[in-house]
């Protein structure tokens, strides 16, 4: 077995720039905050999480360059996630009678 | 001497049920991402009660988020991003065979993480004083109280998962304590780093957590 197949090196300067990204992205996070944007807001903070997610899982874990394998044991847990998501808001919005919360 | 150990280092035997090196580090590898999706999971049912109480009581939520700091939030957000590259930047080093960037790496993550655990000590006191303790400890007695019967819930949530995440914090710092010893030993180095990418894995998940707790709790509310 080729013992050196798996060192792949992330140059320095791509993670600084992901770390530079990053940061930014978490300003923009702050800025959209302060505006207004009513359910948007919701949206919009969790879309520029998920991007930097992304970032951090393909670089600083390095999924961008690793086996599919790690990327599929990755998205098992996301997929559940989903799945316990979608099936409980299925029973919330179906039921006839909710009682208020005391 | 140390100089004999940095003139060895990096030389691992790997253990007898493995066929090589590679399989070692592959398997290790493996394991570590299970145990990520465990903890994905385990995270995600207090993400998913938190999104859809909050689609019920919004209006309760965002008055529980005024009572965060959100300029303490971006900072230990920022604080975590800075940990999670001098994380990489230890294995990276180590893949170059440079033991004293390693350990500086190694070092500023942990401090890092001292940087992370100051600042909610400080958040978390505030809080106790003002009597904003989690659900039926309630007992802070502000207008928002009596406009919100159910305020105490959204410190339950701020509580249960700042608290979990805190923890997987004080476990990740335990575990880079363990890896500077080692790393000290000489033992890392271009054919053996297994600990420092597992473990890095390990940082980089509870980062990612805050990525979205950060927004949810503090922001948006």
């Amino acid at each position: 077995m080729d013992d050196q197949q798996h060192h792949h090196m992330i140059p320095l300067k791509i993670y600084i720039q992901v770390l530079v990204l990053l940061l930014v992205l978490t300003a923009i996070t702050v800025a959209a905050a302060q505006v207004n944007f009513g359910p948007w807001n919701t949206v919009i903070a969790m879309a520029i999480a998920s991007i930097k997610a992304g970032f951090v899982l393909a670089f600083f874990m390095h999924l961008k360059y690793d086996d599919k394998l790690y990327r599929v044991c990755f998205g098992t847990a996301i997929f559940f996630l989903i799945v316990l998501y979608a099936f409980s808001k299925l029973d919330i919005v179906t039921r006839i009678v909710v009682e208020p919360f005391q | 001497m140390s100089t004999v150990k940095t003139a060895t280092s990096g030389h691992h035997h790997h253990a007898h049920h493995y066929e090589s090196a590679e399989h070692e580090y592959v398997t290790s590898k493996f394991g570590t991402w299970v145990f990520l999706v465990t903890e994905i999971v385990m995270f995600g049912g207090l993400f998913v009660g938190y999104i859809l109480f909050h689609e019920k009581f919004h209006e309760m939520f965002h008055a529980g988020s005024t009572f965060l700091n959100w300029r303490l939030g971006a900072l230990n957000t920022v604080v975590l991003l800075f940990s999670s590259l001098t994380m990489a930047l230890s294995i990276y080093y180590a893949q170059l065979g440079k033991k004293s960037l390693v350990l500086l790496n190694l070092y500023v993550t942990l401090a890092c993480g001292f940087i992370f655990l100051t600042v909610k000590y400080f958040e978390y006191t505030h809080k106790f004083h003002e009597g904003l303790f989690p659900g039926a400890l309630f007992s802070y007695d502000g207008p928002e109280a009596h406009q919100f019967s159910n305020l105490g819930m959204y410190f339950s949530f701020y509580f249960v998962m700042t608290g979990l995440h805190g923890s997987h914090v004080i476990a990740g710092m335990g575990l880079i304590t363990w890896l500077i010893v080692r790393a000290h030993r000489g033992e890392f180095g271009p054919e053996y780093y297994t600990p420092l990418e597992c473990t890095g894995l390990f940082w980089h998940l509870v980062d990612l957590i805050w990525i979205y707790l950060f927004p949810l709790l503090y922001l948006i509310g």
